[in-house]
């Protein structure tokens, strides 16, 4: 039985490659070398502190993906790795919904696909798409920090004006596919941390809001070891309050439609 | 791109060649028993290189034939931790010992930068831990966070050297699906104890 399916699998991985040289979706994806740049060492004061990490914390350099992984790129991986690949994936890596918005396994949507962030991707995928690219996902703290920045500071996040037009974003609805990826460069040349896709981090199931802020001084307490609960420290950046109450809802194998990544490596 | 056309159909020829192939070869050796693929929603999917107590490197995977009991903890936690051992110890003594001869207990710590080898083989000494049948194991921490990962367990670092993580109690059965799960300490879950049971009866013949 399953050496009949592997036997159909093969068929339907011919057929995608035929179809690929017919409608060359390969020919806009920019070189296997993606853009990365450094952000300097700092500290950030997270909106995440609990009581035993509060005040600001160090964040090591690193370098970041200038962009979110497109589809093409995303293509160019699981087209070199199949088992990545739709048809293949194991329901412990990606849920029913993984790359769902694709034609099929080794087809995207349509011509301009390519360029848009890659969705419906569990963190598994995106992680394993980092480790291809000889780095990894970001931490929560890393994100945070190259988030923090505008197009002129690195941290504007006490300014009014950007916190509103950043929150703009999430009051439109996410019906249609996200746009093609290269928003506004920030300080540090890296773009689309707002307004085009929510991002994967390495280390989303250690956010605990959901369940932590709740249950403090609760008989709940118990399922945690350790001494400080996590709170929120800045309960006004709703835009980043958002995305730790939806990176901590999900599970490892969960992939949505306005969920992407971007990978970072070492300086 | 026509000359690629032409190579990648060149390979797709080869590879239907090889794949009609392999098909012959499943019909001529259809009496040899081979093991079963892993289902596709077990977690030893996951390649994962662990190293025990003795010092022993073996993966996840090879935990497949029999039940497993498997939870996160790391050796330094003075609360929770301990409690999550009694834990597992409550519900095993409930076991028969035929029953409790066809299942083992896994336990992978979220702290690989201090729990050593030689911190697992104290932690396990102190606590009397019978091996090889409770094993207490480390992988590195880019695993740790994998493991956590397909087990559903939330984890963070404390900046003084304690995790925050959910405590819980988890069972795969032979093939390593997660089956059930308790995070209840102190007495024991009677219908995590059922299913523990019908798991490991099951297996055994």
């Amino acid at each position: 039985m399953v050496k009949w399916r592997s036997y159909a699998a093969i068929t339907a991985l011919a057929t995608a490659l035929f179809a690929g040289c017919a409608t060359a979706v390969f020919a806009q994806v920019p070189g296997p070398g993606a853009a990365y740049v450094l952000l300097p060492a700092g500290t950030l004061k997270s909106v995440l502190a609990g009581d035993a990490d509060k005040g600001p914390t160090p964040i090591p350099a690193f370098s970041m993906r200038v962009l979110p992984v497109t589809q093409g790129e995303f293509l160019r991986f699981v087209s070199k790795q199949p088992q990545w690949q739709r048809q293949n994936i194991a329901l412990t890596f990606a849920d029913a919904s993984y790359l769902q918005d694709w034609q099929a396994s080794l087809k995207l949507n349509n011509d301009t696909s390519a360029l848009r962030p890659v969705v419906n991707i569990s963190w598994f995928a995106a992680q394993a798409f980092c480790e291809d690219e000889g780095g990894r996902l970001p931490t929560w703290l890393e994100w945070e920090y190259a988030a923090a920045a505008d197009a002129t500071r690195t941290d504007a996040r006490s300014d009014p004006q950007w916190l509103a037009r950043i929150l703009g974003w999430y009051a439109r609805p996410a019906s249609t596919a996200p746009a093609p990826v290269g928003g506004e460069r920030n300080v540090y040349g890296v773009r689309d941390l707002h307004g085009l896709v929510w991002e994967w981090v390495d280390d989303f199931n250690s956010l605990l809001v959901s369940v932590d802020s709740r249950s403090q001084g609760d008989p709940d307490k118990l399922q945690f070891c350790g001494a400080g609960a996590i709170s929120l420290q800045d309960r006004e950046n709703y835009a980043v309050l958002m995305r730790i109450a939806l990176l901590s809802s999900l599970k490892a194998s969960d992939s949505t439609s306005s969920l992407s990544f971007r990978c970072v490596r070492e300086p | 791109m026509n000359s690629i056309c032409k190579v990648r159909r060149h390979l797709v020829t080869m590879a239907l060649a090889f794949a009609a192939l392999g098909l012959l070869g499943t019909l001529a050796s259809a009496a040899t028993t081979e093991p079963a693929a892993l289902p596709k929603n077990s977690i030893y999917q996951l390649a994962l290189p662990l190293t025990d107590q003795d010092g022993r490197n073996f993966t996840l995977a090879e935990r497949r034939g029999q039940p497993v009991l498997i939870a996160m903890f790391y050796t330094s936690c003075q609360f929770v931790c301990p409690m999550l051992i009694d834990a597992i110890r409550i519900t095993e003594a409930r076991l028969s010992e035929a029953e409790h001869a066809h299942m083992t207990v896994l336990m992978v710590t979220f702290d690989p930068a201090k729990d050593s080898v030689a911190v697992l083989k104290s932690t396990s000494e102190k606590r009397e831990l019978q091996s090889p049948h409770w094993t207490l194991a480390r992988t590195d921490a880019k695993n740790v966070r994998k493991l956590a990962a397909v087990l559903g367990i939330q984890y963070r670092a404390l900046p003084d050297g304690e995790f925050n993580h959910t405590t819980a109690m988890i069972l795969l059965d032979a093939d390593g699906r997660v089956v059930g799960r308790t995070s209840q300490m102190g007495s024991v879950d009677p219908a995590f104890l059922k299913l523990l049971k019908a798991n490991i009866h099951a297996t055994t013949p």
